[in-house]
């Protein structure tokens, strides 16, 4: 059972950040839609040279937030009001303003749970196992070294015109990544 | 393998980064304090030290399980003892560790990058000890959870109108989200300890904490959103806790707690003594494993800097306080200051100015911001004086409230400073470990400072 296309993609190492930037615009540029770039820091411009979509995590950090909020509140106003009304010399079972502190604190705690786990699961996190560990030389990515991959899936994808021109692209190399 | 051994960003020198560092050099160096170095004695000693006070507090804890809270100094009325200074102190130890990550980070303050990690670290160990103490208040902490609001046969709910069920909520939310934050900002460095680790243990437990991390350009995207937006919730978060923290002492009708400016008060002093605990941890940290490159002078300095502001702020504290209980021309406000300054606990009081109103004024000179040895000094003085703050405002306003009949005194026992100092060895002990197993100063974030640094970033901008 060997599938039909065992090879995950290329990968092209660079070793400074403009080089992977006008890289990763090139690539685009000459049609590649299926198309990754790995490094070791957030690297400025290459969302715009990937024409990456705008994220969905502050969404997420929002409705978060909203939930935890609406949650502190009302799950007060239930108790003081409903669930356990003390009457203390007649003041008001309804006392809002005491009710803020803790509505605040549910808002950030939803908002920052929702928003960092909802971040990890858009990543697809926890995600052990990918083509492109294979690679050795792929260690570097989270060091010293920034790459770019291509993958075999790609409507343009030629292994040898596309290895032709990543190499064309100022790379130090470019490595074959098993699936 | 590599076609040539080339590195084109090198740094160029700043005050906040030594010049010829490559991400190669910034990489090794602060992955080989966890991956390659031997303990060396100063650790072991420190670890010694500090698990021989994990031991007392082990001991100091199980004794108060058998005993109750009677083996305190505690009585009525002075019901809040050691606990809740210690509780107040500790809490705003992990204040700056905040400051430092969320403030300093929405502000673009670069000098922030070579110490967030570890500052970051010294709060979760801080609130960890602050967590403690309430709980061990309580008379039953067996009990502790009748403080959340759950479902229970008792048909009882938490006064949700009380500042100290707020403040339930408010260090629960503050540890949480510190933790969070922590461990989202932990993740590239993990994935780079996983990738650097030759064990086979390591690479097993730095790779299954990196959960895969591949630094993928949607990935990084997303994580610098969740990032910014984890700093926006952190910044307020902090300010909210201690003031919090203020409003159940100012709820309070008790002279010398009911007082408005408590909140801001108490938020300045959490500051000024938690940057004088980053200076307590950076100076040896700095020393022990070579990272004179990535903490220069320059963050001790603006650590001096951020203290004496702080600490400003606190001194116009006590002087507001003691003015306004001039001003209000209110017996009980009156008679407060004066057995305050002269009273049975003068002496914590004369300790309180010394380290936390002059002591500071030494960091007007630039001479002293610069002078190693006299900011660790400092530093330690400070704690000292934010510890004697509280002291002040907990015991001499309760032991001597409105009648002269409920008045008494306060003598803390062996068992008191036996939790004290235990907690001090916790939190060292946690801090000793967290450096050799974790990175201390952010790899990531570190790489893209000597990016920016080497004039890369400007070509690119062309």
């Amino acid at each position: 059972m060997k599938p039909a296309n065992p090879m995950y993609g290329l990968m092209a190492e660079f070793d400074s950040v403009e080089k992977l930037v006008a890289a990763a615009r090139q690539a685009r540029e000459a049609g590649y839609a299926r198309l990754d770039a790995l490094a070791p820091f957030a690297v400025e411009g290459l969302d715009d040279a990937l024409r990456l979509p705008r994220n969905r995590v502050p969404l997420i950090f929002l409705l978060g937030g909203i939930f935890g909020g609406l949650t502190g509140f009302f799950m007060q106003v239930y108790s003081c009001c409903y669930s356990y009304p003390i009457n203390v010399g007649g003041r008001p079972l309804y006392s809002w303003p005491a009710f803020i502190p803790i509505t605040f604190e549910l808002t950030i705690l939803g908002a920052g749970l929702a928003g960092a786990f909802g971040m990890l699961a858009l990543n697809g996190f926890p995600h052990p196992y990918h083509p492109v560990f294979n690679v050795p030389q792929f260690d570097l990515a989270s060091q010293s070294r920034f790459f770019l991959c291509i993958e075999s899936s790609d409507p343009k994808f030629d292994l040898e015109q596309t290895r032709a021109f990543l190499r064309s692209l100022q790379s130090l190399d470019v490595y074959e990544v098993p699936a | 393998m590599s076609a040539t051994p080339t590195e084109i960003a090198v740094s160029r020198g700043s005050d906040v980064l030594a010049p010829g560092h490559t991400y190669t050099t910034v990489t090794d160096k602060i992955t080989s304090v966890v991956l390659d170095r031997k303990s060396g004695v100063p650790w072991k000693v420190g670890v010694g030290i500090a698990a021989m006070l994990v031991i007392v507090l082990t001991a100091a804890v199980s004794y108060l399980f058998l005993r109750g809270v009677g083996i305190w100094g505690i009585n009525i009325p002075i019901a809040w003892g050691f606990a809740i200074v210690n509780f107040v102190w500790w809490i705003g130890i992990g204040h700056a560790g905040t400051f430092i990550s969320a403030m300093l980070y929405l502000m673009y303050q670069e000098w922030r990058t070579s110490i967030n990690r570890f500052a970051e670290a010294m709060t979760l160990f801080a609130v960890a000890c602050a967590g403690m103490f309430p709980l061990l208040h309580l008379g039953r902490p067996w009990e502790f959870f009748w403080l959340l609001p759950y479902p229970n046969t008792m048909w009882l709910w938490p006064q949700f109108r009380s500042p100290l069920v707020w403040d339930v909520f408010a260090v629960s939310t503050y540890g949480t989200i510190s933790l969070v934050f922590w461990y989202v900002g932990l993740i590239p460095d993990l994935a780079t300890l996983r990738d650097k680790a030759r064990t086979f243990f390591g690479k097993i437990a730095y790779g299954f904490l990196a959960l895969g991390w591949r630094g993928s350009a949607r990935h990084w995207q997303r994580y610098q959103t969740a990032y910014l937006l984890l700093a926006g919730l952190a910044a307020p978060l902090v300010v909210s806790v201690h003031s919090v923290v203020g409003m159940d002492f100012a709820a309070a009708q008790l002279p010398g707690w009911h007082s408005t400016i408590f909140p801001p008060y108490f938020v300045a002093g959490a500051i000024f003594s938690g940057f004088a605990m980053v200076l307590t941890l950076a100076i040896p940290l700095r020393w022990a494993y070579g990272l004179k490159d990535f903490i220069t002078i320059r963050h001790l300095e603006n650590c001096a800097k951020l203290m004496l502001v702080t600490g400003l702020i606190v001194a116009y504290g006590y002087a507001a306080e003691a003015f306004y209980g001039w001003l209000s021309g209110n017996e009980f406000d009156m008679y407060m200051n004066v057995n305050r300054m002269t009273g049975p606990y003068w002496l914590t009081y004369c300790i309180l100015i010394f380290c936390n109103v002059i002591t500071p004024q030494t960091l007007w000179f630039r001479a002293v911001r610069r002078c190693v040895p006299a900011l660790f000094v400092i530093s330690i003085i400070v704690q000292i004086g934010m510890w004697m703050e509280r002291f002040v405002i907990i015991i001499t306003s309760l032991h001597r409230d409105f009648l002269p009949s409920s008045w008494g005194m306060y003598y803390p026992t062996f068992w008191d400073y036996a939790t004290l100092f235990g907690t001090v060895g916790f939190f060292f002990l946690c801090f000793l470990i967290f450096v050799r197993i974790l990175p201390a100063i952010s790899i990531s974030e570190m790489c893209e400072l000597v990016h920016k640094q080497s004039g890369e970033g400007h070509k690119e901008a062309a």
